[in-house]
């Protein structure tokens, strides 16, 4: 199931069969999407987006309910990584980027003029595929940064740090060295850094981009364990290579393909389906590993 | 398994057999990074060579006095001579430090704004003008500086007299606001703003972009991205550029000498019409100087090599003890 494209993938890609994968997402406590009280989540309608001339995405509408996890999957260059840089409106920063459609925020349009933009990407977080904690700044001023950059107040930064790092699972192996540069960290440890500095800010919606990819298989389950957690109060968007990682974290998943032209949004489900039932006959090929 | 005990051996040798090729182009390679220390070596051996008789007869006389004289007989012969560069060296280190003060945030902040807020054409557009500006002759912005800025300048000098006069730099007991190091400093700053600028914008432009986007994810405004990963990252190479900056500074010769009036006394007043600059000194007396006093301009070249030698080693020191942490 290993492809060229996917060989930086050093995760745990065991060849398996379809319904193990199944049985994988079926094995997570149910979740009943809404219960916790959040807004009404997030919503893309239509949405397309271009590199200059190149049409990178078209028409994807997703509707992500509050405290869930999808997981999107699908070959290299699909426009997974494309999607979700347009919902933070990360897209933009690419010279020549353009995108049509709507992306809703609790039933706002965050591309409407007279957005404060910086407002929107509070609300929906970040999480990259390399982890990029700030080097000049120490593993506790790393996680607070976000509320130094949008200059936001909080009464008690103590708390605060306990807590991020703790629900990014990183609390014990740093607390007593929050005085450390970030760089000083493992990889692996790094990227639960950047995964608690995106929490401080308490968004509402949190986009990760491939964040095991180049992690080793420990410290990407103990992200997922994060992941499964964070579920709870947040809606979470994670882009994956690795099917397995979907269907141990995911609720739903959403199925990317590109045929040559832009990336399309081939299929969306939740996950144990995608997995045993999928509709599409190319989600089919792709999850069984046929090709990819 | 071996059930012999482990003999630990004996690290290898390890050779390795350049191909000629690379070692032909080592040794070109090698030849033009020892050139420049050589051409430099010989310069210092020349200073030193023609400048000792001098140096032996002021001694420490030679940096901390501040007289200029020399008295000859009809024959030539040297009479009474008093050679002292302190006031000079004062003057130099002064009006390069304003220019320095001065350029310094304008080039920084020209460099965000080429770097971060200016639309492409404006920035091709502003580069080469700033690049142009580099390769300006001196004597132009000494000419300029005279005709042109020595009268507006006047009257911000009053300013800063009246209202920071308290501060001692600012201070002044005799009216001659022209000719001062403050006017000097400012055409020098003119002179050295390409240089900062086009340093400042290179180790801002290569500030990781990972960083740049984790900032943006987090909410931060462009300023307040700029504050979090651009100045830490680019902090030492901005404190390079000044140094090279304050370098050319120091060694600026003609512009300074067409602003600037020359007087042999200690003066920290910036705003003062008076000052001094050790490479003006030389082009002052170099046209009707006698064979002994040329000695003596040597010897203050020679000084004024050490003094830059020192300020860039200062430099190295500053950017190694406070630029690691930024990257």
């Amino acid at each position: 199931m290993t492809t060229p494209h996917e060989s930086e993938n050093q995760e745990m890609q065991t060849s398996v069969k379809p319904s193990s994968l199944a049985d994988v997402a079926n094995a997570k406590a149910p979740k009943v999407p809404g219960t916790a009280a959040l807004g009404t989540g997030l919503e893309t309608r239509g949405v397309h987006a271009w590199f200059g001339k190149h049409h990178a995405l078209s028409n994807v509408s997703l509707d992500f309910a509050a405290g869930t996890v999808t997981a999107l999957i699908g070959p290299s260059g699909c426009g997974k990584s494309t999607f979700i840089r347009t919902i933070n409106r990360m897209h933009e920063f690419i010279p020549g980027a353009a995108m049509a459609g709507e992306v809703l925020l609790d039933g706002k349009d965050v591309y409407a003029p007279g957005t404060d933009v910086t407002k929107i990407r509070l609300q929906i977080g970040m999480v990259f595929q390399k982890p990029n904690p700030f080097p000049s700044m120490t593993i506790g001023e790393n996680v607070l940064s976000g509320l130094k950059l949008a200059q936001l107040k909080v009464d008690n930064k103590d708390d605060l740090l306990e807590e991020c790092l703790e629900r990014a699972g990183l609390w014990n192996e740093v607390k007593d060295r929050l005085g450390a540069h970030g760089g000083s960290l493992s990889g692996g440890q790094q990227q639960r850094l950047c995964i608690a500095r995106a929490l401080a800010v308490r968004p509402q919606v949190l986009l990760m981009d491939e964040p095991c990819s180049a992690l080793d298989p420990g410290s990407t389950l103990r992200i997922e364990e994060t992941i499964r957690h964070l579920s709870d109060t947040m809606t979470i968007i994670i882009v994956t290579h690795n099917m397995q990682q979907a269907a141990r974290v995911s609720d739903y998943t959403a199925f990317f393909l590109s045929d040559g032209g832009p990336g399309q949004m081939i299929e969306v489900a939740p996950t144990s389906e995608i997995f045993s039932r999928p509709q599409d006959s190319r989600t089919e090929s792709y999850v069984t590993g046929r090709f990819g | 398994m071996s059930t012999q005990e482990l003999v630990i051996p004996v690290a290898r040798e390890i050779h390795t057999e350049p191909r000629r090729s690379d070692k032909v182009f080592r040794g070109i390679v090698t030849g033009g990074g020892l050139s420049s220390l050589a051409i430099l070596g010989l310069i210092a051996i020349f200073l030193g060579y023609r400048g000792f008789e001098v140096l032996r007869q002021e001694g420490i006389g030679f940096i901390t006095n501040s007289d200029w004289a020399i008295s000859t007989d009809d024959a030539g012969n040297v009479l009474e001579s008093h050679f002292g560069l302190a006031a000079m060296l004062v003057g130099t280190i002064l009006c390069s430090l304003i220019a320095v003060v001065i350029a310094v945030p304008i080039s920084v902040f020209s460099a965000l704004f080429l770097n971060f807020y200016a639309p492409g054409w404006l920035k091709k557009f502003l580069i080469t003008i700033i690049d142009m500006m580099a390769a300006f002759p001196s004597i132009l912005f000494g000419i300029w500086g005279f005709l042109v800025l020595m009268p507006s300048v006047e009257y911000w000098a009053k300013l800063l007299h009246r209202y920071l006069g308290f501060i001692p730099v600012f201070d002044m007991q005799v009216p001659v606001f022209t000719r001062s190091p403050f006017v000097a400093g400012v055409v020098l700053a003119i002179m050295i703003i390409p240089i900062i600028t086009s340093v400042s914008r290179e180790i801002f432009s290569q500030a990781p972009l990972d960083r740049i986007q984790a900032a943006y994810a987090l909410g931060a405004t462009r300023w307040a991205m700029i504050k979090a990963v651009v100045i830490p990252h680019g902090r030492s190479g901005v404190i390079g550029g000044a140094m090279l900056g304050l370098g050319r500074a120091m060694g600026e010769t003609v512009a300074v000498f067409t602003v600037l009036n020359i007087v042999f006394q200690v003066n920290w007043q910036m705003l003062l019409g008076a000052g001094g600059n050790v490479a003006s000194l030389i082009i002052l007396k170099f046209g009707d100087a006698s064979p002994y006093e040329i000695k003596a301009l040597m010897a203050a070249g020679l000084i004024l090599f050490l003094l830059t030698l020192i300020v860039n080693a200062m430099a190295n020191l500053i950017v190694k003890t406070t630029g690691k942490s930024g990257r």
